[in-house]
């Protein structure tokens, strides 16, 4: 049976098809056969970030509604071996999805994957709780500023209340908080919350803080997902955040203010 | 076999024990003119308690006397009164007799411990032929509630306190009729006393709430941020209409 790992915030644009992306990638980078599946119907953004944008055919609710079978619209991933993307419908909306369906799908992916990754939409109706519903366990994507501490607090109420496993009393589920778009500087100079208030306000398990970085944009407009770039600050940060969700102590890095060199002082350069 | 012979077979009773309260109706002494007129007193002082209630007619208190018991009239007045009555309850062998003749059942004299019934009494008394309801406890178990409470959720208890042991969020908010109890940090909201128990209180460990209410004289975050006590454990109880945040 797989692993169901949802990738939710409450609030927008903090990176949550990002994550998915470097999450997915980053377990299948480490042997584990893994699917990510778009749950933002109508808005699909998965598939440009993974770069398999053109190999589109059928999508995740065609599987629903019985118009296509899973192995017809599997996308499989031209990089790794064991990754596999399952995209969301562009000209659908969310009102597609059933939670029925839905079971049926991650049943079928249950059997032949070791994870499966959902990228949840933005907000907590129909679309996230569906992405959440039957997931073992959450990663809760969290900017270092107020608006989205607090939705992330209200989607872990939901995690809590509104899943599967809460509502047959089984194993709540386990919560991981991943922070983004993190910029040390910021926070010395008041601007940011850091790491330490948001883990006080959400008080679960930190997975990773990934640094804001360039990194991030550029891999987003190439496809290719930010954790093959393993230059990049937030390439790593990313990497350590998959070895920790695997179980693995790693150290957190990027918390702090990097000090510029001499030169770079002298002459104002920017990283 | 035909289906009339199948259902034949079928069982037709079941038999059942069952605790039942019946008024039981203790003569001290026998004069159906008295029972008649004292009767008539008690109906319109309670005349629904006395509306074909079943009764037990006992007769083992009465003093031994050479009187011959009617016992037909007797239950004719009673009946008269809307009392029923099932059987009796005797120890005397003519009174047994008496009942007998009547095809009446006889009890034997009791040795359980009965209550005087005053009719004029509560709801309850008013249908003797329903046991009467176990008494409500008087404090309803307090709710614990050990994980944190989200921005978003409500909590409720309902009758009694509220304990909770981890963190609430700004945005949640925590009902009780009685007191409210925190142990995380506290930075929903708290409604103690929503039913309008003035004497209900609010204890945090860290104060750090949206709002504070007490039977609905409440605080805001705007007012409590000023309070010096503002992050510390403290302790919330009303003073006339007032919010008194004091030290733990």
């Amino acid at each position: 049976m797989a692993k169901i790992l949802v990738v939710t915030s409450g609030k927008g644009g903090v990176g949550k098809t990002t994550t998915s992306a470097a999450i997915g990638t980053g377990l299948a980078l480490r042997g584990h056969k893994t699917v990510i599946v778009d749950f933002d119907v109508g808005l699909r953004n998965l598939d440009l970030i993974m770069g398999c944008e053109r190999r589109v055919v059928y999508d995740f609710v065609n599987v629903v509604n019985g118009e296509a079978t899973l192995t017809q619209a599997l996308i499989k991933d031209k990089r790794l071996e064991n990754l596999f993307v399952l995209a969301a419908s562009q000209t659908r909306d969310k009102d597609a999805l059933t939670v029925e369906g839905v079971e049926k799908v991650m049943k079928e992916l249950s059997e032949n994957f070791e994870y499966v990754v959902c990228d949840s939409p933005a907000g907590i109706e129909k679309g996230a709780h569906l992405a959440m519903y039957f997931a073992d366990e959450a990663i809760v994507v969290t900017n270092p500023e107020v608006s989205s501490v607090r939705d992330s607090d209200r989607m872990l109420g939901l995690l809590a209340s509104k899943s599967r496993r809460a509502e047959e009393g089984g194993d709540p589920i386990k919560e991981h908080l991943l922070l983004t778009r993190y910029n040390p500087e910021r926070v010395t100079k008041g601007e940011m919350l850091g790491v330490d208030d948001v883990e006080e306000i959400l008080a679960i398990r930190l997975i990773g803080v990934i640094p804001e970085s360039q990194a991030v944009l550029k891999a987003s407009n190439q496809g290719v997902p930010v954790i093959l770039d393993d230059q990049s600050d937030a390439g790593q940060a990313y990497s350590d955040a998959v070895d920790r969700l695997l179980g693995k102590e790693v150290a957190h890095r990027f918390l702090d203010v990097q000090k510029k060199g001499f030169l770079q002082r002298l002459f104002g350069g920017r990283e | 076999m035909s289906q009339a012979d199948l259902l034949d077979q079928a069982p037709v009773f079941q038999l059942k024990g069952s605790m039942l309260a019946i008024t039981v109706m203790e003569l001290a002494q026998y004069s159906i003119e008295q029972l008649d007129q004292q009767l008539a007193e008690k109906v319109a002082q309670a005349p629904n308690f006395f509306s074909n209630t079943p009764l037990i007619l006992a007769l083992d208190k009465l003093p031994e006397s050479e009187e011959e018991l009617d016992l037909a009239a007797l239950m004719a007045v009673c009946r008269k009164h809307g009392l029923r009555t099932l059987a009796v309850r005797a120890s005397n062998e003519a009174h047994i007799a008496a009942a007998n003749a009547l095809d009446l059942p006889v009890l034997p004299p009791s040795g359980a411990r009965e209550r005087v019934i005053d009719p004029t009494a509560g709801q309850a008394e008013k249908k003797p032929e329903k046991p009467p309801a176990p008494a409500e406890p008087e404090h309803k178990p307090t709710k614990i509630i050990t994980s944190p409470v989200r921005g978003g959720q409500q909590v409720y208890a309902q009758g009694g306190d509220l304990i909770v042991l981890a963190a609430v969020s700004s945005g949640a908010e925590l009902l009780a009729d009685g007191n409210i109890h925190v142990y995380g940090p506290m930075r929903g909201r708290a409604l103690a006393g929503v039913k309008g128990n003035l004497k209900a209180r609010i204890f945090c460990k860290q104060l750090g709430a949206e709002m504070l209410s007490i039977a609905g004289h409440y605080k805001v975050a705007e007012d409590l941020r000023r309070d010096p006590l503002w992050g510390d454990a403290v302790h919330v109880c009303l003073s006339g209409e007032l919010l008194n945040i004091t030290r733990l």
